[in-house]
């Protein structure tokens, strides 16, 4: 790990590797889970995550701010994850931590990340905002902001869209989306954000640099943390496919289905 | 030998007539916003009761809001007890200071399942809850069914944007099983006008040298129906240029219709609306009985948020995009001819 110093602003950011966004996924005949044979790629909450970490610095350097950041990116994975990592690496972190599990061990569960970050903070001197996406794409749970947040007992600002920092007052200032608007939250270092935000992509002179920072590899053992699920899958299913399709020719028409249907004006 | 395993196999025996003897108890955390229930949490509770055992509301806010709520919420059919808690600390309702209330009921293991609405607090509150049990959460689920004997409750959960439907399986083992309801899968609670049921005020968990702030709260004004519990929604997508546009096209279809307003992820992200009207995989989840997608292509990721509309009705120039494959009525039109038409027709 990085030499501690309080000069430092630690940003930690967890990726994960994903089914590309633009894919069209299929179940496998089997019904244990899906055709993983396709495109994979960033989580893309978890590229606002890098982005937003690459922003903290970049403003900070433009307030003339003395604070060098450090950005760790993260990942928990099979072998092919260290991708993910070299693409957060060229969107400007620093360095990169894989958490390298066997090709066929099932994808751990937010728990089990959530304990695998906390055992790495654990194992690094300080760290004083954690970053990640509001969700993972592919398993839509949503949880392991919380969940560490939980766990370390720090302050958590959920669904992110704005971040401030003061670096004086080591306290955070997010705008959050929450139902029906947004609210802003004070929250004091060290913090776990997740984030809703804009990302930029990577150019190329930044993805040969990245190939040269870097890596450092952990087991789940080295970490002392299970990643084993502990929700059973069950079966994995299509969903029932709806029947629609059917164009109409004008506006005449559509109308009428809709007042066929009830929908009239109120 | 043979005398000594027939007793620890007695003892294992016994401790599993033991476990499914527990009927299940659920915690419901009723959600509402400044004293008035969230709907998504009626829904919550019909999941609940479906778990076949008892069911304890909790109710946590300010003095100035609980004793409505808790008015309102003790008719709810279905609920079996009412816990409420009230404290200054609970007027912003942020997890930080919940958490360590909600722990605290649950950690004493009367409950056997812990439910709310997947609503932004809520998904913020109960993953925190949880990790400091040290169980997992089961995120939006849309059925469940608990077998008493095994003490296993299986859930089905959309996963991959809705491409798939996963089922899982939360066994005995994890003593508490928490999860959230997608809205649009379970009809709402009714009331009753005669329920007595117990209703116990709790503690505050007092909260020193806490962590988070609340500085601010912007809500959105709309006089319009609320997105999630709307029956008809108008959405637009990228198409419609701007705020202005967005505005000027799609509110005057929305108010002939009394439907409320959505968007795709495009429209939200270009900046014509505001976030909380995003239809789709990351923002709402909306099965309203008429759905009219404008300017919309259809993108999985919008699809996973209305795909469960009772009707959909696509307006989109581009004869191939995906949203003809779902819409029961397509039609192929510049949005900006068709729509006054649409409203000009709806008002003969």
């Amino acid at each position: 790990m990085r030499p501690s110093s309080a000069r430092l602003l630690n940003i930690l950011v967890p990726v994960k590797r994903a089914v590309d966004y633009a894919v069209k996924i299929r179940v496998n005949p089997q019904q244990t889970g899906i055709d993983l044979n396709v495109k994979h790629s960033m989580n893309p909450f978890d590229e606002i995550a890098v982005e937003e970490a690459v922003r903290i610095r970049e403003r900070l350097a433009k307030d003339g701010s003395l604070e060098p950041v450090t950005i760790t990116a993260l990942t928990i994975g099979p072998a092919k994850s260290v991708e993910t990592l070299r693409t957060a690496l060229a969107m400007g972190a620093d360095s990169a931590i894989h958490v390298e599990i066997p090709e066929s061990a099932p994808a751990p569960e937010p728990l089990g990340v959530a304990k695998a970050i906390r055992a790495l903070i654990d194992k690094q001197e300080q760290v004083d905002i954690v970053i990640l996406g509001k969700q993972s794409i592919d398993d839509d749970l949503g949880q392991t902001g919380q969940m560490l947040a939980g766990l370390l007992n720090w302050g958590q600002a959920t669904f992110a869209s704005k971040i401030d920092l003061d670096l004086g007052q080591k306290t955070a200032l997010v705008t959050r989306e929450i139902d029906g608007g947004h609210e802003q939250v004070r929250v004091k270092f060290p913090l776990i954000v997740t984030t809703d935000l804009q990302p930029r992509y990577a150019s190329l002179p930044n993805i040969m640099k990245a190939k040269k920072k870097p890596v450092r590899k952990f087991k789940p053992e080295d970490l002392g943390v299970s990643l084993e699920p502990q929700m059973e899958t069950v079966k994995v299913t299509e969903p029932p496919k709806r029947v629609g399709g059917t164009k109409v020719e004008s506006v005449d028409e559509l109308v009428e289905k809709l007042k066929a249907a009830g929908f009239t004006a109120v | 030998m043979l005398p000594r395993r027939t007793i620890v196999l007695c003892r294992s025996f016994l401790r599993r007539t033991y476990a499914s003897a527990s009927a299940p108890h659920t915690l419901i955390f009723l959600e509402h916003r400044q004293g008035v229930l969230e709907s998504g949490s009626l829904s919550a509770l019909t999941a609940a009761s479906q778990l076949g055992g008892r069911v304890t509301g909790l109710v946590v806010g300010s003095s100035e809001h609980v004793p409505t709520v808790v008015e309102s919420v003790k008719r709810l059919k279905g609920l079996t007890r009412l816990l409420h808690s009230t404290s200054d600390l609970y007027a912003q309702q942020l997890p930080e200071t919940l958490a360590p209330l909600l722990e605290k009921l649950v950690s004493g293991l009367e409950y056997t399942h812990v439910v709310s609405t997947p609503s932004s607090l809520a998904k913020s509150l109960l993953p925190r809850v949880a990790a400091k049990l040290d169980v997992p959460s089961v995120s939006e689920i849309t059925s469940l069914d608990h077998d008493v004997g095994s003490s296993s409750t299986t859930f089905t959960r959309p996963i991959y944007a809705g491409n798939a439907i996963s089922t899982v399986r939360l066994s005995a083992s994890i003593p508490v099983k928490f999860f959230t309801v997608r809205a649009t899968n379970f009809e709402p609670a009714s009331m009753e006008d005669s329920q007595d049921i117990e209703v116990t005020a709790v503690d505050p968990v007092e909260v020193t040298d806490s962590t988070t702030e609340h500085i601010s709260t912007q809500l959105a004004k709309s006089d319009r129906p609320d997105l999630s519990v709307a029956g008809r929604v108008v959405s637009g997508g990228r198409p419609l240029k701007n705020a202005e546009t967005f505005a000027a096209t799609l509110y005057p279809l929305a108010d002939v219709l009394g439907a409320a307003v959505g968007a795709s992820r495009a429209a939200v992200d270009a900046g014509y609306t505001d976030n909380s009207l995003q239809v789709g995989q990351t923002g709402k989840v909306v099965a309203p009985e008429l759905y009219i997608a404008i300017g919309i292509s259809g993108a999985i990721q919008h699809l996973a948020g209305m795909k469960d509309s009772k009707m959909i009705v696509a307006v989109n120039k581009d004869p191939d995009a995906p949203i003809f494959q779902v819409a029961d009525v397509g039609l192929v039109a510049d949005l900006y001819e068709a729509v006054p038409q649409i409203i000009e027709k709806l008002k003969q």
